[in-house]
């Protein structure tokens, strides 16, 4: 490497106040950075069996020797140890958040210990702040927290201000860590690791700039993938319609998870659809930093206050897909700005958009079924499709006023292991289930991979494709397994540069093998797969040493009943398929 | 004739900053060190962004402070920075009324805009163009 500063790890000790800087060049020029590097700087720094909300905890941000120096290479990778499932927590989120820690000089910062009283840190290039949070503490909304220190921090357009809402700081187990107001670190629970350690925010910000080897050369390619972004038609659609635009796809091929998946599609499919939204409410596209795609899409919500006439207010409110499907269809929600209004609540008070909506489908279920009543719920009443309640009900999970809404806060899995309904309750591995219901490859994918997230190997992709013979593929369990421990083991490398997964297709092998050569590494195609696979195993080490067991994977009953585009699914074929994935991981 | 860069449609920024990366590399290196065009929201990505650049003003605020003359004017407008000359005072920064003098951390003196459209050639939506005074 020709940057050593992406070698350099940024260590914040919560119970010290403290912060120092260790160079790990071994460890970035072998493993690039971000999932490679983070695994081991998590294996390292969180010790067997520690408290995931328990001041051993840690957390570790990590960057790729790509960042800041090519297009779309904008992601930051979150590990730590997870509330929700007890192992590799695992997320990632753009924003301003990749392209700000690397320009503050680091590829790595790892965050240990636990404050006693809340705290906030401020990294701005070599200096370190910790900053009393305590008049922040208590406020629920993770828009609000980022308005004032927006207002307090340096580094305007250069930063990125990481915080929690009240679901952190109360602990919810899948509550999420937001970034420049309308980005997360979604997945399996950062935002309480963010509250265990009294932790509301993190600021950084910097301005360092990096050298190539071959200045012509590097030029030269950052055209070539620059010009293929923006000429692509795959990325074209994510900036047009954005992620949104599957909500029709997948509800005309049967695969719309609609009613905690008691089907695939969605008979007000049209109402959540990326084309219903972008004409009547899109109001501006925004993008991450360094991304000419600019896939959010931020829909305009005009209400009417009800005490007072002609006064409105208008709230801006971040779709895409995946809280699509969870507060939408899983919810059967048809009414477009209900389900805009409760994807706010979600936002502002921090939960993980997927997992909450997860929850509530199950707790609509379990009433519909009698295992729960209003006696548990507080009065409330749920019936598919009645948003006002959902709305009541996260404000539930985040105060956690009773014992059936702190079971609720631990997730899906913990609430139907305490009132039954295990059938109904759509997790894998103990994450919520994502917005496919495809066929055996994401059913699959959902179990084997190493975070329990469809982009872990993109099983409903691979479903589709077959579907529509776009891939040649005998589709047996063997074969599905080899298939998804391949991609996996390849998005592990880009993962690790860390490219966004919608550019996969421009960073191919030949392009990131070029890419990286401007910056002096020299890896063949062969070393990145190896190490992309390698990398794939230390992450299901990790996983085996906090107690994950493969053998004991669930599959929701409702998941095997509900057919999908490839029909109903065979048991037998999954566990198959997982037994011959972990054969692989074994190598 | 003399150029400047000009902000065309501002409601079509995405806030991308791909233009501030372009920036940086006309001296063939990453991130955002040496840019001198800069984006950022106009308080929260729902309102929107702000485009700031050199605006190549006739009798420019930046130069009539510099007390070694190392920003000189340029004819038809903006100003031509003359490294050697300069002291890294920041005078300049502090008068320039849009906030365009941009500092350069690694070498200590401003980072100057050059008119070159090199940031208008890699914007994705056509918010910014270089344009004849």
């Amino acid at each position: 490497m020709l940057d050593k500063t992406i070698a350099k790890v940024l260590f914040i000790d919560l119970t010290k106040r403290s912060f120092w800087v260790e160079v790990r060049e071994e460890l970035f020029n072998k493993y690039l950075g971000g999932a490679g590097v983070a695994i081991n700087l998590l294996s390292e720094e969180c010790p067997q069996g520690a408290d995931p909300l328990g001041p051993n905890n840690v957390i570790v941000f990590a960057v790729g020797p790509l960042v800041n120096m090519f297009p779309m290479a904008s992601k930051t990778a979150a590990f730590f140890k997870s509330p929700l499932t007890g192992n590799l927590g695992e997320s990632y989120c753009g924003g301003r958040s990749a392209v700000a820690l690397r320009s503050a000089g680091y590829g790595a910062i790892v965050i240990k210990g636990a404050s006693e009283t809340p705290v906030y840190i401020a990294v701005h290039g070599d200096n370190v702040h910790f900053r009393d949070a305590a008049t922040y503490w208590g406020m629920r909304s993770t828009h609000g927290v980022g308005r004032i220190i927006r207002e307090n921090e340096e580094g305007a357009g250069v930063r990125t201000i990481m915080r929690i809402g009240g679901a952190g700081e109360k602990l919810v187990r899948y509550s999420m860590v937001v970034t420049e107001t309308y980005r997360h670190f979604g997945r399996l629970g950062l935002g309480a690791v963010f509250g265990s350690k009294k932790l509301k925010a993190l600021v950084i910000s910097g301005k360092k700039t990096f050298p190539v080897v071959n200045k012509t050369e590097y030029r030269k390619i950052y055209k070539e993938i620059y010009d293929k972004e923006v000429k692509s038609p795959l990325l074209q659609k994510y900036h047009e319609l954005g992620t949104a635009s599957n909500i029709l796809v997948l509800n005309e091929l049967g695969g719309l998870p609609t009613k905690n998946l008691k089907s695939t599609s969605f008979d007000a499919g049209e109402n959540i659809s990326g084309e219903l939204l972008a004409e009547f409410y899109l109001g501006r596209r925004t993008a991450c930093a360094h991304c000419p795609v600019a896939c959010i899409h931020l829909a305009t919500l005009r209400e009417p206050y009800e005490d007072e006439s002609y006064f409105y207010k208008t709230t801006w409110v971040s779709y895409d897909y995946e809280p699509l499907f969870s507060l939408g269809s899983m919810l059967g929600i048809s009414n477009t700005q209900g389900v805009l209004k409760l994807m706010h609540e979600v936002e502002l008070l921090g939960f993980d958009a997927m997992s909450v909506g997860v929850v509530l489908a199950w707790v609509t279920e379990a009433m519909e079924t009698g295992l729960i009543s209003t006696k548990e719920t507080l009065d409330l009443k749920f019936s598919w499709g009645d948003y006002n309640a959902y709305i009541k009900a996260i404000k539930h999970i985040m105060n956690q006023p009773n014992e059936f809404y702190t079971y609720l806060a631990k997730g899906v899995e913990a609430a139907a292991l305490k009132y039954g309904g295990l059938d109904f309750a759509l997790a894998f591995g103990g994450n919520e289930m994502p917005g496919y219901h495809t066929g055996p490859a994401a059913i699959i994918n959902h179990l084997t991979g190493a975070r329990h997230s469809h982009l872990d190997s993109g099983g409903y992709s691979l479903d589709q494709k077959v579907l529509a013979k776009k891939v040649e593929m005998e589709f047996t369990p063997e074969k599905i397994a080899e298939k998804l421990f391949e991609e996996e083991a390849w998005r592990q490398v880009l993962s690790s540069l860390i490219v966004c997964f919608f550019a996969r297709g421009v960073y191919t092998e030949d392009v990131v093998i070029k890419a990286l050569n401007t910056m002096g590494y020299n890896f063949t195609e062969n070393e990145l797969k190896n190490i992309g696979s390698e990398m794939l195993k230390l992450k299901q080490k990790f996983k085996l040493r906090e107690g994950f067991k493969p053998e004991n994977l669930k599959i929701p009953k409702r998941a095997l009943e509900t057919t999908t585009p490839h029909g109903k699914i065979d048991e037998e074929i999954i566990r198959e398929a997982v037994k011959a994935y972990f054969k692989k991981v074994q190598e | 004739m003399v150029k400047r860069l000009s902000v065309v449609d501002v409601d079509r920024c995405v806030g991308c900053q791909v233009c501030m990366f372009a920036c940086s590399r006309r001296f063939s290196i990453g991130g955002l060190g040496k840019t001198t065009i800069h984006i950022k929201s106009a308080g929260g990505f729902e309102k929107g962004f702000v485009v700031v650049v050199c605006r190549a003003c006739i009798n420019p605020p930046c130069a009539k402070v510099c007390p070694t003359d190392a920003l000189e004017f340029r004819e038809g407008g903006g100003v031509v920075l003359k490294r050697e000359k300069c002291i890294g005072c920041g005078n300049c920064a502090d008068a320039c009324p849009v906030g365009a003098i941009f500092w350069d951390e690694e070498i200590n003196k401003p980072a100057v805009c050059v008119y070159c459209g090199l940031c208008a050639d890699f914007c994705p939506y056509d918010v910014i163009a270089l344009e004849e005074i």
